[in-house]
């Protein structure tokens, strides 16, 4: 144990990065100083209530479709063996590359009235279908085939770390195979679950693009309305700083979903894996899901590129590719270091202080992005403001820090999740058992944590770093000059209305997407 | 733990690195700019060749553009804001972001209809939102103006955008200040029952539902007309100029002014008159199948074939003006 002083100088730290996550969320909550009654009054009159209807209408439909398709996926992989299995497994993290907005975009091109699939049937059927491609389960379904990934892959790694033992143990004793799912299976792989669910939640409530494509009002549409159409960014951002009570619902359920886990694991590792009757049926299942989310849309965008006479690749558009993917990367490498640190922290020094701080620091990930984008850049702002008062010229909106600072805020809550699990893994007693041996702490680093902890690392690294790659309003928002990215090309184009050329940019992001995809699949 | 000291130190670096790139020279000219890419940089191209003035430009949407501005205030690097509708430009000025300029090349070549009465923001391209028809199922002679689109004989025929749109938000209070708050929410409400579907998110699928049978008439901007026209010749679909016997054509802008705290003002100036004269507006309207400002320069040949109309001579900034009592209006007719 380390002397006292140095361990409050890291508590102290801690505090420090919670505070930088902070201060543009306390920019947003500044805005309740102006009252805004007028505005507020027309939105509850007209059309607040439907919105918060429609936003748990939303919430719940999501927490049900990825729990439906990621657990029972996840359930599929890690327990089951069936044909294709080995390149399904991770197949399936592929939706994860899709932007939300791109698919829904997709979805309702292929739904609508005038769409591909109701024209062939209007042709073919006697009676004529009318459905809207506009409705709120549309919605739903499209959020939740993009969204499941995130359960998926933390619920798989929860089982394939359960290893058989258990379960046999709990058909020993003389459970079914369902109810030893139900009774022994998912409470233990609870917290992954929760994890997330509650990363998919968050998504779905910072989601303004794929809502909007849908035309379904949730309540970001209330926030967008009231700073595009009412002018009034100050109400704007006093209800985004609403929308933080979702989130503290969406931590406090993931806090429930971590009580009483235990983290040890008895038995081995060694997954003897189940051949089903059905194996071919499991197989179909997984793919559906994988057609739907992934290569469905890939193939129409493909067609989109080939009918727009393929994409000019230039020099500009190689530009575009290549900073995407240095700012997502070194993004990912910043959010993890933080998110190491932070983890490492809270797990030496469980003070109220530092376990409130670090949930704090996590707020970021539930806020639209364009008002937390509007957040950081008014803070920054004031700070340019004061150190020029000072004397000091320093440029910091529109710099690279301010951009990467926007993605640390954003996505701590991405990086933290899969970086704290792991290095839960990583039980004390491992590490005194090491010690005891005869250790150095550097050896202790480089031989039980790094290799405990590398698979949690790279899919915090992972998810960090596609996230980042589909970012779209505050990498606008805050970008350097030149620093144009794909999603920021992809937006150019939709805003114009012009889709299918935004087809090429779309595909592109996803293709660089499934890069970090495929290196983790590789590694495990 | 070493390994990962290294890492936040080589982080650091990195970022310290980057962190300190690219400053805007000196020189060079500031650009905030709603219009994308693929239509301003041709302009700026141009404008660059003939004059050797290099242009730095970021696009994003108006009202994250306005913020920024605002938050900026007289340590901003813009020069100019362009974008598109009145009511962003509008708002850009009522928060004091734009500075006034008298230039008798603008006054010439402007409107004054599509300029603000305080010479803070300039029309730079004419965008007209009208009437779009079936062929098939659609006799032009039943057409007459938005307001009749409200009446029974629509019902369960008409499409409309998402009143979320700025366009339609424009429309709507240009309709305000002619008609006032009653009738047009009589109208609005109107149309909201006469709606065949749900409201669009976009034009185009709009225009794909009239195609298909879903709709038989809706409102939408020309050039999304335009660009479908042009993949597809044979469209099934007219364009018809509303208003004709009374207001006329409800039309909008793309626009710019000249920021408040602009470093190169006199910069600034030269580019946005060159932006008003022939050259610049070709390439300002014809890459979008707009409409130029300037009377003098035709529009593109597909353009002008769409025929010529009366256009509403109220000045756009009332678009800026009423546009939150518009937002409002909607809201309580139910207009999505």
């Amino acid at each position: 144990m380390k002397a006292r002083g140095a361990l409050s100088a890291s508590g102290a730290s801690v505090l420090l990065l919670a505070l930088l996550v902070l201060v543009p969320i306390m920019v947003l909550l500044a805005a309740w100083q102006q009252e805004q009654w007028a505005t507020w009054q027309h939105l509850l009159d007209t059309v607040l209530w439907r919105l918060v209807g429609n936003t748990l209408f939303l919430m719940v439909g999501v927490t049900a479709g990825v729990l439906l398709l990621g657990v029972s996926l996840a359930w599929c992989v890690a327990t089951l063996e069936f044909p294709g299995r080995r390149w399904l497994q991770w197949a399936l993290l592929l939706p994860m590359a899709m932007p939300a907005y791109v698919l829904a975009f997709v979805m309702v091109d292929l739904l609508d009235y005038a769409g591909p699939i109701q024209t062939f049937l209007r042709e073919w059927l006697p009676v004529l279908p009318d459905f809207s491609a506009r409705h709120p389960l549309w919605v739903v379904i499209t959020l939740s085939l993009v969204l499941y990934p995130y359960v998926y892959m933390l619920a798989r790694l929860a089982f394939e770390a359960q290893g058989r033992a258990v379960l046999e143990q709990a058909r020993i004793l003389g459970d079914t195979a369902s109810s030893a799912f139900f009774r022994v299976a998912l409470p233990m792989a609870r917290p992954g679950i929760a994890a997330g669910l509650a990363l998919a939640l968050m998504e779905t409530l910072a989601d303004f693009g794929a809502v909007s494509i849908f035309n379904f009002d949730t309540f970001t549409t209330a926030i967008y309305k009231s700073w595009y159409g009412l002018f009034n960014l100050q109400a704007a951002a006093q209800l985004a700083s609403l929308l933080l009570l979702f989130v503290v619902v969406a931590l406090w359920l993931e806090r429930r979903g971590r009580r009483r886990a235990r983290y040890s694991e008895i038995g081995g590792r060694q997954s003897l894996r189940t051949r089903p009757r059905l194996a071919w049926g499991v197989t179909l299942f997984a793919f559906a899901i994988l057609f739907l989310a992934f290569l469905l849309p890939v193939s129409r965008l493909l067609y989109w590129v080939i009918d727009n006479g393929l994409m000019q690749v230039d020099s500009r558009f190689l530009n575009l590719i290549w900073r995407t993917f240095l700012l997502g990367t070194m993004a990912a490498l910043l959010v993890l270091t933080l998110a190491g640190w932070l983890a490492w922290v809270k797990r030496h020094q469980s003070s109220p202080a530092v376990s409130v701080a670090v949930r704090l620091a996590t707020l970021g990930y539930a806020l639209p992005g364009s008002v937390l984008a509007v957040g950081i850049m008014i803070s920054f702002s004031a700070v340019e403001g004061w150190l020029a008062d000072l004397g000091v010229g320093i440029v910091l909106v529109s710099t690279l820090a301010a951009l990467l600072l926007a993605y640390v805020v954003r996505f701590m809550a991405v990086g933290f999740g899969p970086v704290e699990n792991a290095l839960q893994q990583v039980r004390p007693s491992l590490v005194e058992a090491a010690r005891i041996l005869g250790s150095t702490s550097a050896e202790v680093g480089r031989r039980v944590y790094v290799p405990m902890m590398l698979p949690g690392l790279l899919t915090a690294l992972l998810l960090v770093g596609i996230d980042v790659m589909k970012e779209m309003p505050a990498t606008l928002l805050l970008r350097p000059f030149g620093w144009d990215t794909l999603a920021v090309r992809i937006y150019e184009l939709t805003a114009e209305g012009e889709w299918q050329r935004a087809a090429a940019p779309s595909l592109t992001l996803v293709l660089l997407g499934l890069v970090p995809v495929i290196v983790l699949s590789r590694r495990r | 733990m070493r390994a990962v000291a290294f890492l936040a130190a080589a982080v650091v670096m990195l970022t310290g690195l980057w962190a300190c790139s690219e400053p805007a020279a000196e020189e060079e000219l500031v650009v905030y700019t709603s219009r994308n890419d693929h239509l301003i940089k041709p302009v700026f191209d141009a404008y660059t060749e003939a004059t050797g003035v290099k242009i730095r430009y970021i696009t994003d949407n108006a009202a994250a553009l306005t913020a920024r501005l605002q938050a900026e205030g007289e340590r901003s690097p813009a020069d100019m804001l362009i974008t598109v509708d009145a009511g962003n430009l509008w708002n850009a000025a009522d928060k004091d972001l734009l500075q006034p300029l008298e230039s008798p090349v603008l006054a010439a070549n402007v409107p004054a209809e599509l300029t603000d009465p305080e010479n803070r923001w300039f029309g730079l391209t004419v965008r007209a939102r009208t009437l779009v028809y079936s062929t098939d199922r659609v006799d032009p002679a039943a057409l007459s103006s938005y307001e009749a689109l409200a009446e029974p004989e629509w019902k369960g025929r008409l499409c409309l955008r998402t009143s979320k749109k700025v366009y339609n938000q424009s429309l709507v209070a240009t309709m305000i200040q002619r008609l006032g708050e009653e009738k047009t929410e009589e109208i609005v409400r109107g149309w909201v029952a006469n709606l065949a579907t749900d409201v669009f998110s976009n034009d185009t699928a709009l225009m794909e539902a009239i195609v298909a049978g879903q709709c038989d008439v809706g409102i939408v901007n020309t050039y999304y007309f335009g660009r479908m026209k042009q993949d597809n010749p044979q469209l099934p679909l007219s364009l018809f100029w509303a208003n004709q016997d009374s207001s006329g054509v409800h039309v909008n802008i793309s626009g710019a002014g000249i920021t408040r705290h602009a470093p190169h003002p006199q910069k600034a100036r030269n580019l946005l008159e060159w932006m008003s004269q022939p050259e610049a507006q070709k390439l300002l309207a014809d890459r979008n199948m707009e409409y130029p400002v300037n009377a003098a320069v035709e529009p593109a040949e597909e353009v002008a074939s769409w025929g010529e109309f009366k256009s509403d001579d109220l000045n756009v900034s009332v678009a800026g003006a009423l546009q939150v009592d518009a937002v409002k209006l909607m809201d309580r007719a139910g207009y999505r």
